[in-house]
């Protein structure tokens, strides 16, 4: 195979992802709108739960399905442009939700979150349609300045990090709808099946906890790229400063949990500022 | 106590306590995000001075007011240092009193055990001796303070260890940040293939030193730029690479060395590094009067506008009587469009051409004013003649010739000596450690209590890692298996 049936390849893939992730959240949102019908403790205990199990499983093996071509889609990118599918907006795009996609995947093994699969596939759609529509660009070789180890390694771990604060966040929106619902009177008896609260307070924070380091050494390789690149190690450029803003409201985040001990809304919050800012 | 009822010294050491308390540390890290934001809305002078002074043209008042603000240079303003500077003032403040605290916490042993553990967490009762909980903490590295019938375990001592080893980490940062900007200097300077660059301050097009930078701290380094490539992507004219062949001296008594420069592969002398950060064209041309006569020959660099490197520039010649300019464009590949007109179809030199347009009178270059290179103030000039001219064309506009010889590649080298980046980097990856430390090791304590027979465990965990509830058990399982 030559450069161009890589690329056609890729495309192809990445098509395949966009549709198999529509047919997986068209899955959950059944799945959702089904379980969602029981209002109240005792019709719920009359509904007969195989169907939304088996849907819910379904759906995990559609979005299943579709991670893996996408992942195909990111390598034979890379393939055809022989470096790091990370050269430009479009390859940042699908190769950023695939990470996503395969965070939501490999932490679901640990930690239940089967619940959280509409709002995620909902948010690899827009992301993957954005890039497919918006952003792509055909594959290419890169520019001199980005031909640098530092920038795969910055691009990597900005990414994974990015994937995992998105998730953070994802936990953190779960945790305030349903404090919300709490608060009004009884969860409803679809939102009975998610974790309590105090897990999912714990969840959104130790994700924070686990990727902030590795957001610290993401923006450390970037800097060490720009300054081989420009002779400059800071410059204060659109991307270097949000990068900076998002890394000190994380850091007030764990420093407001850790030493002030927030918890909770106002700590849901905190997180969910800092990541728009991602 | 409030703050006004306070006098002098007092009142010092009020403000002081509290910069340095923890909440105005965080409240400073919290406005110094949000201080940075405008420099990401406007365009800064540093960066982009061009998209400034549109602001000024298109609208010349708020263009005023916000520069009043300084808006349009965020990162230097007087009100962004304030924050930064309180910022390191909290942070030394915050941090140096802790470090001897710190430092006396992780040498010491844990309290004793309290009278009463049921209130611990996974509190449980076990059948077993004192003596093997004692040898189970102490082969885990326990460090243990033994009590009446009770022992206090305590393991994880790192954690604050990283925990302030990152805070004093990142006031390493900021002063190598510092000290940059105070001992440093970066400069600029054109260089056509050929010439020799002379790292002395008169070499540089722009030279920017530090308040502090003394100028014989300039590497004595020489540079002669011998060729320049440049590979572009068939398809879509994107550069792939660059490289620059040199020769260079590292003081006026060496021997030249052959080396390479390419973009993110920088020259190396000491702390000072030369990058390569632009290329162009500069046309050589030879100009006569109409007798003949020589007046003026050689490259002059050209100033591209795109990515196809269309570029302008002006060839002045202030040895004729009167003086004659030549307002010129340069097209590496030369084509023709009928709605723009001229433009260059590729970076490559596939077919140069040179468009120009002939002026006479003063050149203005004894005013005294700088002028920029590339430009001509053409207010007070007769136009003569306008012509374009292909690779080895002359042309004869009257009171003299222009012969369009050839054309040789010029490189902006940047040279930059940043003396503080050490520290800068060193600081960052014992600050990354420190992190690494302060969030992902468990610190927790563990009591043991003899009551009757039977020995009561707890643990306290120190911060939030989950892992307690198995360590009970391993302690618990040894302690029953001591007493078999």
């Amino acid at each position: 195979m030559n450069q161009s049936s890589w690329a056609y390849l890729s495309n192809d893939l990445i098509y395949v992802a966009l549709f198999t992730y529509a047919i997986a959240f068209f899955v959950y949102a059944f799945e959702t709108a089904f379980s969602v019908r029981a209002n109240s403790a005792e019709s719920a205990s009359r509904i007969d739960r195989t169907t939304t199990t088996r849907s819910n499983r379904l759906g995990t093996i559609f979005f299943l399905i579709a991670t893996l071509a996408q992942a195909g889609g990111v390598i034979a990118r890379g393939i055809s442009a022989e470096r790091i599918p990370l050269g430009n907006m479009y390859e940042f795009s699908i190769t950023g939700s695939l990470t996503f996609a395969l965070a939501y995947l490999v932490i679901g093994r640990r930690y239940d979150l089967r619940w959280l699969g509409l709002p995620i596939s909902i948010l690899i759609l827009i992301i993957l349609g954005t890039a497919v529509t918006l952003l792509y660009r055909p594959s290419a070789p890169l520019v001199p300045a980005l031909q640098s180890t530092w920038l795969v390694v910055h691009v990597s771990a900005a990414i994974i990090s990015g994937g995992i604060f998105l998730l953070s966040n994802t936990v953190a929106s779960a945790y305030l709808w349903l404090d919300r619902m709490e608060r009004k009177g009884e969860r409803s008896a679809f939102a009975k099946r998610l974790p309590s609260l105090e897990i999912l307070d714990q969840l959104s924070y130790r994700l924070v906890a686990l990727v902030f380091p590795l957001w610290t050494f993401a923006i450390i390789a970037g800097a060490i790229w720009a300054e081989a690149a420009w002779g400059r190690y800071w410059g204060w450029d659109p991307k270097e400063t949000w990068s900076f803003i998002t890394w000190i409201l994380y850091a007030a985040y764990l420093h407001a949990r850790v030493t002030a001990g927030w918890k909770g809304r106002k700590a849901a919050w905190l997180s969910l500022i800092a990541g728009s800012s991602d | 106590m409030s703050a006004p009822e306070l006098q002098g010294g007092l009142l010092l050491r009020y403000l002081w306590r509290q910069l340095t308390s923890m909440r105005t540390a965080l409240i400073l890290l919290l406005l110094l995000g949000i201080a940075s934001i405008p420099g990401s809305l406007f365009p800064q002078r540093t960066a982009s001075p061009l998209k400034v002074r549109e602001y000024f043209e298109s609208d010349p008042t708020t263009a005023r007011w916000m520069d009043r603000f300084f808006l349009f240079d965020v990162y230097g303003s007087p009100w962004f240092s304030a924050i930064y500077v309180l910022l390191f003032i909290s942070l030394i403040g915050c941090v140096v009193p802790r470090t001897y605290h710190y430092a006396r916490e992780i040498l010491k042993r844990p309290a004793p055990a309290p009278s009463s553990i049921r209130q611990f967490e996974e509190f449980q009762l076990v059948t077993g001796e004192l003596e093997a909980a004692s040898a189970w903490l102490e082969k885990n590295r326990f460090r243990i303070t033994k009590g009446e019938g009770a022992l206090a375990g305590e393991k994880g001592y790192l954690r604050e260890t990283g925990n302030l080893f990152f805070h004093l980490a990142l006031i390493v940062v900021l002063v190598g940040i510092g000290a940059s900007s105070v001992f440093g200097m970066r400069g600029e300077a054109i260089v056509t293939m050929g010439e020799r660059f002379i790292n002395v301050p008169t070499s540089y097009d722009n030279f920017a030193p530090g308040r502090f930078f003394n100028l014989a701290n300039l590497p004595p380094f020489s540079i002669t730029a011998i060729d320049f490539d440049a590979e572009y992507d068939e398809v879509s004219k994107l550069p792939i690479e660059y490289r620059l062949t040199t020769q260079v001296t590292t003081n006026p008594n060496s021997t030249a060395t052959g080396e390479i420069v390419r973009v993110n592969h920088p020259l190396t002398f000491g702390d000072t590094r030369v990058y390569l950060q632009a290329n162009g064209f500069s046309p050589l041309v030879t100009v006569r009067d109409a007798s003949g006569v020589i007046k003026f020959e050689g490259p002059v660099p050209f100033l591209p506008q795109d990515s196809n490197l269309s570029s302008i520039g002006a060839i002045k010649v202030p040895d004729m009587q009167p003086q004659i300019g030549f307002v010129a464009s340069f097209f590496p590949t030369a084509a023709r469009d009928e709605k723009i007109g001229g433009f260059s179809a590729s970076p490559e030199l596939l077919n140069p051409r040179l468009l120009m347009s002939i002026w006479e009178g003063d050149l203005k270059m004894d005013s005294g004013v700088p002028q920029s290179v590339y430009r001509i103030d053409t207010s007070e000039m007769k136009k003569l003649d306008l012509w374009s001219l292909g690779l080895s064309e002359s042309y004869d506009f009257g009171v003299g010739s222009i012969t369009f010889n050839g054309v040789v590649p010029w490189v902006n080298l940047q040279v930059v000596k940043d003396p503080g980046k050490t520290y800068a980097l060193l600081g960052s990856i014992v600050a990354i450690m420190g992190l690494l430390a302060s969030l992902f090791i468990r610190q927790r304590r563990i009591y043991v209590r003899q009551v009757g027979d039977q020995l009561e465990i707890a643990g306290l965990p120190l911060n939030r890692l989950p892992g307690l509830v198995d360590e009970l058990a391993n302690l618990r399982n040894a302690i029953e298996k001591g007493r078999i």
